[in-house]
């Protein structure tokens, strides 16, 4: 939820990166910190194994500049993909504003996929969110993989609602940038439409 | 949605800087900080120019969602204090009206049982505070700062 600051003419959002294992949420908070001006950026903090997976959460606060006087700050999130950290997950979403979702476009990943959309709509239920009312956002990721599968049929099975998506090759930073924008878009969209 | 959006005016801001400013002295703390528990800083004092304040309160929070979990999964209402104890620095940790943790760093100048006692006056005010905030902000009518923005704003903003 996000946070009106009228003291210090702050907005803050709270972006999660959602996703199956592997497949790319902290490889996307990586790019924008490397691209990021240090002015406009915090330090990225990664709770992660030995291994580098994610353990708990990765966190990057970012200043996209202003509107009306109002600097606006998104702290982006990423959970940890694997299927038995679920708990922490649950954690990660509350008080979200948008989410984006990182498909892994590998052909042996599609179940995957499938399974962690439900799992995000399970856990958004919980909290008394739902997927259909909150900005939300779908990646693609791993484009350049020759086991790619065909963005149409991911888009069949894992983006009905017709929600705005992008291709995307996360380490090299194609579709990043445009994930985020749309995803902030969308945050600072629905506060609007919020507004009294 | 579940919880109503969190809005702080400058009137709450002043009283709850005030109890912060305080508690830095009274407790002989190094550093007093307040974050919601979505990890938004709310209010910081001390010797806060050397510490990383925004990755402390995503941190702190994280934390504090994480004992929330351990709590619930023993049938606890909540964990709400938490202390940690290291070479130079300790820190407490205490949530105040199940919103917003109040986080206290100090040093061999301070002692715990200073602090937990300075830190039980300071919760009970700024229970009182966010309880009187919170209710301002469900009164309907408040202004927003996006009521008048545009779309156009918010495209700009997003322009290269």
């Amino acid at each position: 939820m996000s946070f009106i600051n009228y003291m210090a003419r702050e907005i803050n959002c709270k972006l999660v990166y959602y996703g199956p294992g592997l497949c790319g949420k902290t490889t996307n908070l990586q790019y924008i910190y490397e691209r990021t001006n240090p002015e406009a950026k915090g330090k990225m903090i990664s709770l992660a194994t030995e291994t580098e997976r994610t353990l708990f959460f990765d966190f990057l606060p970012l200043s996209l500049g202003e509107i009306r006087g109002f600097k606006t700050r998104f702290h982006l999130y990423t959970v940890p993909g694997q299927v038995f950290y679920d708990a922490s997950r649950k954690l990660i979403l509350k008080g979200v504003d948008g989410i984006i979702f990182v498909a892994d476009s590998q052909i042996e990943r599609l179940e995957a996929n499938q399974e962690s959309v439900e799992n995000l709509r399970t856990n958004l239920a919980e909290q008394g969110y739902s997927l259909e009312k909150i900005p939300y956002v779908i990646q693609y990721n791993k484009r350049d993989l020759p086991n790619a599968v065909d963005v149409a049929e991911l888009r069949s099975l894992l983006n009905p609602m017709g929600v705005p998506d992008f291709e995307a090759n996360a380490r090299s930073g194609v579709g990043v940038f445009d994930t985020l924008k749309a995803t902030s878009k969308l945050v600072l969209q629905e506060l609007k439409k919020g507004a009294p | 949605m579940v919880n109503p959006q969190m809005v702080m005016y400058e009137e709450e801001f002043t009283q709850i800087q005030t109890v912060v400013d305080r508690l830095v002295r009274e407790a002989n703390a190094r550093v007093v900080f307040i974050v919601d528990k979505n990890g938004q800083l709310i209010s910081a004092s001390g010797e806060v120019d050397n510490i990383d304040t925004t990755s402390l309160a995503s941190l702190t929070a994280g934390n504090i969602a994480a004992t929330g979990g351990i709590a619930k999964l023993l049938r606890e209402n909540e964990f709400a204090t938490q202390f940690h104890e290291g070479e130079n620095a300790n820190i407490h940790i205490q949530l105040v009206g199940n919103r917003v943790i109040l986080v206290v760093i100090f040093d061999s100048k301070s002692s715990l049982g200073l602090v937990r006692l300075r830190v039980r006056k300071a919760s009970d005010e700024l229970t009182r505070i966010f309880e009187a905030l919170l209710n301002k902000v469900r009164e309907p009518g408040g202004d927003s700062p996006f009521a008048e923005i545009t779309d156009e704003d918010i495209d700009n903003l997003f322009n290269d």
